[in-house]
């Protein structure tokens, strides 16, 4: 194919050494039943690593002052020897990844080992089914289609409307791609056909037809009809979850402007599955660089260097979880089980701690297991499936809690069930409240209502305020945010110009409450 | 040929200066760079803009840690957000650099873009030290280089013959002796004296200590930078002025009203008895919430400053972080006096964000 490396200042090639190490490690992964597509190297300087960094890993984005922002700091901690970016890959076919020039031939090896787990990760797992393995073209697409606009428009302006749309990016469905939300027209029909108010109506002889259908009966059946209908002409009918989808197809905007929040959208959901597996991306792809690394690559002479930055890599910082090290401690921990057996009915049953310690039937399943889960989990299943007590107890894994008084995170809890139910509420939310669309004929006055589902998490409500603002514009009318701040039910409104909030039982407030309420 | 990325890194120090889209710079924060120094983490300052989401309020949601401690004991860091990128996402290594005073110095007077200090002219004291640098043909046995010496008599040996390898003897005479002989320099010294200055009276919170605190680290790093010997004395006040030491000074909470006159009484006295101007260059920092308490104490300062002050130190200056009680009436004072006056450097730092704008405020002249 024609090769996307046009944006480089000449395509340098992979040295020979490169080459060779490149179709040995292949050959090594594929013998351990790695499944990749076509992986292609680009060497590259600390420069060009970074500008490629904070592009997200593609050569060409539409302008924006961020990746500006992200370059400086990462080329700022380069300079200062504070950080430094060692691999990066990049979920196309052919998969694209990057060596920096000046690693030693160690590192390169790690990386390209790293590279085959990813890529055997982007192929094969179900929640990248969806991607579009061609977004490198369309990326560059994004970017002139953006420069386009910005042409026409003049930069502020179409820069403006891609901050607003950034503030938003988050509003969307993860699980969209894997499912229908909407019912078809044809479904519906037949759905509004058999709560037709006829039918309730039994058939019967006319002399017994006020004992078969009682008049009362028919009026609440028909009573029932009419609120049904009521219900499903609200729009939309029930919450949507993709907030940038709807303002998209409902939203008031002018075409480059829904074309901007299109670019938006697709990037976002593009990006998505890869903050759905996090730790179990960068954990098998640690697997699978220790395992080809240490059993088939390293030569004597590399194997410190080696251990330093494997070390590094899988480091525990005090009381924060590294992905890597999570990951690929709970794809051995599986591997481990499976191996010994100690799954099933019969490992659950049993309640000897002794009997249990020496476990193992030797059934040999382990790596069967870990190449099943990484085809078909993310990292909510992930951890909800596999996180176990004994994996918890040996990882020396806890909660955290915020002390008020102290000013700074204090150890919580090092219970089995508190530390799985805090992995999954990050891991569910991932930082992102779960706001839906619930009304958008607020007030019959066409504004939209927004609700989020209050979790024990209050916003923070000076970015609320602005992000509220910015999709009051895009929808082109005011819009509301019901929320709970301190334990109240809270609404937040914003026009587009002005900024109120409406907090259930604050004194003064109970007019204005139940005007919205009516 | 540039990069593609050069466009976006112009178009976002653009922004930053505030040339375009004035309305982002509200949304500035100071970065997150962190380096080590010694036991503590600093930060260095890289401007960053947020764009605002729907996320939870800080320390909202706790985390998940891995390590050591008991329940109830300190976690580090902070908790995992859940966000990020797996696969494209760099891998990145934490270096964990350890960064010297020195660099960190550097590393913010090139980010902030401050101009190296001139020391104040005829005001370095010259000190003399000797230094042996080289070797002459007399001198007092005493300083006799042994190794030189042997040489040259190894040298004329093996010159006149005399040298036998089966025998190795070296006999040095006179004319071969080597000594040692040293130059005396005179190395300029350039000293400094910092005075911070601090209302402590009931308007000033905890926010406004820890700014306080904040500035006053840079602005000793980068004096630090700039001369040999710094010296730094801190002086509380409220209506009435005391010294402390450095721990206290950023630790006393105190009430009560606020007369500053009295703290440049003091830093005055101090000046007198150990710093006499024409040997020092002195650095008067104020720090206040602007209240003062009555206008005729506003006018004794003012002349205080006049006479006394800007004559003698290289600059004055003063910063004001806003407080909720504060009127912030001193700035207006000071500003409405001195307008033009270089000696004199105003700042007002509204919030922890402002500290590097305000930084560059008072450090900026290079004075």
């Amino acid at each position: 194919m024609a090769h996307e490396s046009y944006f480089f200042r000449a395509r340098r090639g992979l040295p020979r050494e490169l080459q060779e190490a490149q179709t040995w490690i292949e050959g090594i992964a594929s013998g351990y039943g790695l499944q990749f597509c076509e992986t292609v190297f680009e060497m590259c300087d600390w420069q060009e690593i970074n500008m490629l960094a904070s592009y997200g890993g593609f050569p060409t984005r539409y302008p924006h002052w961020r990746w500006g922002m992200d370059y400086l700091q990462m080329d700022k901690s380069y300079e200062y020897g504070l950080q430094k970016i060692y691999e990066m890959v990049i979920n196309t076919q052919p998969a694209y990844a990057y060596l920096l020039d000046n690693n030693t031939m160690m590192d390169q090896k790690l990386v390209m080992a790293h590279v085959y787990g990813h890529v055997d990760f982007f192929t094969n797992n179900a929640w990248f089914a969806h991607t579009d393995r061609k977004m490198l073209d369309r990326m560059a697409n994004h970017a002139t289609r953006v420069r386009r606009h910005m042409d026409a428009e003049g930069q502020d302006v179409v820069e403006t409307f891609i901050d607003m749309c950034l503030s938003i990016e988050n509003l969307i469905d993860p699980h969209l791609p894997h499912i229908r939300r909407e019912r078809s027209e044809s479904e519906r029909e037949k759905e509004a056909a058999r709560r037709a108010p006829g039918y309730a109506r039994m058939p019967a002889r006319h002399y017994m037809d006020k004992y078969i259908n009682p008049p009362e009966f028919l009026e609440e059946q028909r009573q029932r009809h009419q609120d049904r209908m009521a219900a499903q002409a609200r729009f939309p009918d029930s919450p949507v979850r993709d907030v940038l989808g709807f303002l998209l197809e409902h939203g008031r905007m002018r075409p480059w402007q829904r074309d901007v929040l299109s670019i938006i959208r697709s990037e976002a959901y593009y990006f998505a599955p890869q903050g759905q597996t996090k730790i179990m991306n960068e954990g098998w792809a640690s697997y699978w660089h220790t395992t080809m690394m240490t059993r088939d690559i390293l030569t004597d002479a590399e194997v410190i260097d080696y251990c330093d930055h494997h070390s590094g890599t899988v480091a525990m910082q005090p009381g924060r979880l590294n992905p890597y090290k999570v990951g690929i401690e709970l794809f051995r921990h599986i591997e481990d089980r499976w191996d010994k057996g100690r799954f099933g009915k019969d490992w659950m049953d049993c309640d000897d701690v002794a009997v249990k310690r020496d476990w193992d039937t030797g059934a040999g399943l382990g790596r069967d297991k870990i190449f099943e889960v990484r085809r078909t989990h993310n990292d909510v299943t992930f951890i909800d499936e596999f996180l176990t007590e004994d994996f918890v107890r040996e990882q020396g894994l806890f909660t955290t809690t915020w002390d008020k008084k102290a000013g700074h995170y204090v150890v919580d809890s090092r219970e089995f069930g508190a530390v799985k139910q805090q992995m999954l509420t990050m891991l569910a939310s991932r930082g992102n409240p779960p706001i839906t669309v619930t009304d958008a004929n607020h007030g019959n006055r066409g504004e939209l209502e927004l609700t989020h589902a209050h979790e024990g998490m209050d916003l923070q409500l000076d970015w609320a305020e602005l992000t509220l603002g910015n999709i009051a514009r895009i929808w082109g009318r005011a819009a509301h945010l019901v929320t709970t701040v301190d334990g109240r039910r809270t609404v937040l409104h914003h026009d587009g110009a002005s900024f109120t909030v409406d907090k259930e039982g604050k004194p003064g407030a109970g007019e204005k409450q139940q005007k919205e309420a009516s | 040929m540039p990069l593609n990325i050069d466009n976006d890194v112009h178009r976002f120090r653009t922004i930053v200066k505030g040339r375009v889209r004035k309305d982002l710079r509200r949304f500035m924060q100071s970065g997150e760079l962190l380096g080590r120094q010694g036991d503590r983490i600093v930060s260095i300052p890289l401007p960053r803009i947020g764009i605002p989401r729907f996320r939870y309020g800080d320390n909202e949601q706790g985390g998940v840690g891995q390590g050591d401690g008991q329940p109830g004991d300190a976690a580090d860091g902070q908790p995992g957000d859940g966000q990020g990128q797996a696969g494209e996402q760099p891998g990145q290594h934490v270096l964990e650099a350890e960064v010297t005073l020195e660099e960190l110095a550097e590393i913010m007077g090139e980010e902030l873009a401050l101009p190296r200090i001139e020391p104040k002219g005829h005001k370095h004291i010259s000190s003399e030290r000797d230094k042996y640098t080289g070797i002459s043909r007399v001198g007092p046995e005493g300083l006799r280089h042994t190794r030189r010496t042997f040489r040259e008599a190894l040298k004329r040996q093996i010159a006149s013959g005399t040298w036998d390898a089966g025998r190795p003897r070296i006999v040095p005479v006179r004319e071969d002796k080597r000594y040692r002989s040293w130059k005396t320099k005179s190395e300029p010294q350039s000293s400094a004296v910092i005075l911070y200055m601090m209302d402590v009276s009931g308007s000033m919170g905890r926010e406004q200590k820890e700014i306080v605190r904040l500035e006053a680290f840079w602005i000793d790093t980068w004096l630090q930078h700039n001369y040999d010997n710094v010296q730094a004395r801190f002086i509380i006040h409220d209506a009435k002025a005391r010294e402390v030491d450095r721990d206290t000074f950023f630790r006393t909470k105190e009430s009560g009203g606020t007369l500053i006159s009295s703290a440049y009484e003091l830093a005055w006295r101090i000046i007198e008895a150990d710093y006499p101007p024409d040997e020092w260059n002195i650095y008067p920092f104020h720090f206040s919430d602007g209240d003062n308490w009555s206008k005729a104490d506003t006018k004794k300062c003012l002349t205080m400053l006049q006479e006394r002050f800007l004559p003698a130190c290289n600059q004055f200056s003063y910063a004001q972080v806003d407080s909720d009680y504060g009127s912030g009436q001193f700035y207006e004072d000071l500003s409405g006096s001195f307008s033009g006056d270089e000696r004199l450097a105003l700042s007002r730092v509204p919030d922890r964000d402002h500290i590097m704008d305000s930084i560059k405020e008072l450090l900026g002249t290079g004075r």
